[in-house]
């Protein structure tokens, strides 16, 4: 009885190893998901919910959408952002603020997301270019309006968009 | 027989460098330059072997491992192990305060002496074979054996508990499987009835030994590769190393080259077995023959027999490879039970049959000489 548990016990063996190795050679032929980085650049796929850039997205006419209101200043929770403004007066003779820099640290941003969730004007988004790495951390302060860049009159805008709008209405 | 023609065989180009060397030196300056160079190539292609190994190695356990391996030096990361070996040359060789100096400087040459003195008398393919004793089985396992000494002398010289429990594990190890390597190659030597690997070789050329033998020849070949796994301390068998618990076991204290003589012999022995193996179970150098098919054992002959040699061996450790990332480590009572419960009695019992069916004429070769015999 003994003898045979003793047989019996090599062949489980042997047969319990054989599934064991099958396991691992299916392993060895899967293809593998490693991404060799730099290599891949072209056909890298980063998520669109990756947080690596504050930027301020421009139109073609070198617009952008900042009040300079300053919101994003205040519920930033490290003091990440500075936005400095002046005050200009419009042709109808009101007081207008206008942007002057909006600048951001690349080195103390945690990329919450709170200044972009509470723009109230969506001025401001994180991009997913990743590659941030400088060699100086003065490279590191950003200046996210563009040079010459002045605020998008949002009721020239809606005032086009309202008349289109009710040739619209009136054809229907 | 047939001469078949060896377009890549190295036979020639010996010839001639031996017609050189005769022609122009006295016959004691002629043995000499021989030796230099005989010891020259042995040296060199030891280190080429064990260079790509590791990297085969590396790369062999990526894979298993669903990673991409060394994959940024030279293209797919071929020349990463040329990289490691020039940064352990240039590496400092620490003193340790305590070891017992002699001991400890003297071990690693120990291990590498009785790795390269089993790598020269591989026969490597036709002709180039540095020494062909009469009995190279036994000189094989002899000086393979010197090795456990080396392991031995840098645990204890080490002055330092995980090295001496590293190489007492070691040495465990490998004096119960060298018996059930030893009784394998036996068994063959009694199919094939000599020690001489050129004979073994030859008596190999239209079926392979483990063929030859069917049932016992099956079994030793399986307990020759598992003993051999055993012997060069990897596979799951690699508890003389176990990093959890030894850090790095007997070469725990060694640095720079002094450990590069460990790394390098770990990895050549596992050539070694896995050479020896093919050698004496798979036809060695010998090209694939089937008797009376003259224009399929032409087309086989052009393939030069060093490199059947290489990838029979190859073949072999791949396997190797793919049991040591097969497996998990094995407990050291496990490992003994292993050796002196179940392959020491199967392998006195299976030589016996060797035996047996050798003396009642019960082997391949003697049960169709027509399609086997010489």
């Amino acid at each position: 009885m003994k003898f045979i548990q003793y047989i019996g016990g090599i062949f489980t063996a042997l047969r319990s190893l054989a599934g064991g190795m099958i396991v691992t050679w299916k392993e060895l032929l899967t293809p593998k998901v490693t991404m060799e980085y730099p290599e891949n650049r072209k056909t890298l796929v980063i998520s669109d919910r990756w947080r690596s850039e504050l930027i301020m997205p421009h139109d073609e006419n070198n617009e952008h959408a900042c009040t300079a209101c300053g919101i994003c200043m205040i519920n930033c929770p490290n003091g990440t952002i500075q936005v400095t403004s002046s005050s200009i007066d419009t042709e109808d003779g009101k007081k207008k603020k206008i942007l002057d820099k909006h600048l951001w640290d690349y080195g103390s941003c945690t990329f919450c997301n709170l200044c972009v969730i509470t723009c109230p004007s969506d001025a401001i988004i994180f991009n997913n270019d990743f590659e941030g790495a400088v060699f100086d951390k003065s490279k590191l302060l950003h200046r996210l309006n563009h040079e010459g860049s002045k605020l998008r009159d949002r009721k020239k805008e809606a005032s086009t968009l309202d008349t289109s709008a009710k040739k619209e209405n009136k054809e229907a | 027989m047939l001469i078949y023609s060896q377009p890549l065989e190295l036979t020639k180009l010996l010839a001639a460098i031996d017609n050189f060397l005769q022609g122009n030196l006295t016959p004691g300056w002629t043995v000499l330059v021989k030796g230099i160079l005989v010891g020259i190539l042995i040296l060199a292609a030891y280190t080429l072997i064990a260079l790509s190994l590791i990297y085969i190695e590396r790369k062999v356990a990526a894979f298993f491992q669903a990673r991409l391996g060394p994959n940024r030096l030279g293209k797919y990361g071929v020349i990463q192990s040329l990289a490691d070996m020039i940064k352990i040359l240039i590496k400092e060789v620490i003193q340790i305060n305590k070891a017992d100096k002699l001991l400890f400087y003297a071990a690693p040459f120990f291990v590498i002496v009785a790795s390269v003195l089993a790598f020269g008398a591989l026969p490597f393919g036709m002709n180039l074979h540095a020494l062909d004793f009469n009995i190279g089985v036994f000189y094989l396992l002899a000086v393979s054996s010197l090795g456990i000494i080396g392991i031995l002398l840098a645990g204890w010289s080490s002055n330092n508990k995980y090295s001496m429990i590293g190489a007492m594990r070691s040495g465990a190890q490998f004096i119960s499987y060298e018996l059930s390597a030893g009784f394998s190659l036996m068994t063959i030597v009694v199919l094939s009835g000599s020690m001489q690997f050129s004979e073994i070789i030859e008596g190999q050329r239209y079926c392979w030994n483990l063929f030859n033998g069917h049932l016992p020849a099956m079994i030793a070949f399986l307990i020759y590769l598992i003993s051999g796994h055993a012997e060069t301390n990897r596979g799951p068998f690699d508890l003389p190393e176990a990093e959890s618990e030894l850090t790095a076991g007997y070469h725990t204290e060694y640095s720079g080259l002094q450990f590069g003589f460990f790394y390098l012999s770990e990895y050549l022995n596992m050539f070694i077995v896995a050479a020896v193996a093919a050698t004496v179970f798979l036809g060695g150098w010998m090209p694939v023959q089937i008797k009376g098919w003259e224009a399929f054992n032409q087309v086989m002959w052009y393939i030069p027999s060093w490199a059947w040699f290489f990838g029979k061996a190859g073949l072999l450790m791949f396997f190797s490879l793919w049991v040591r990332w097969s497996f998990p480590r094995l407990r050291i009572d496990l490992l003994l039970n292993l050796e002196w419960k179940y392959l020491l009695p199967i392998n006195l019992a299976n030589l016996l049959v060797m035996v047996v069916i050798v003396l009642s004429g019960f082997t391949l070769t003697d049960l169709f000489p027509a399609l086997f015999g010489k």
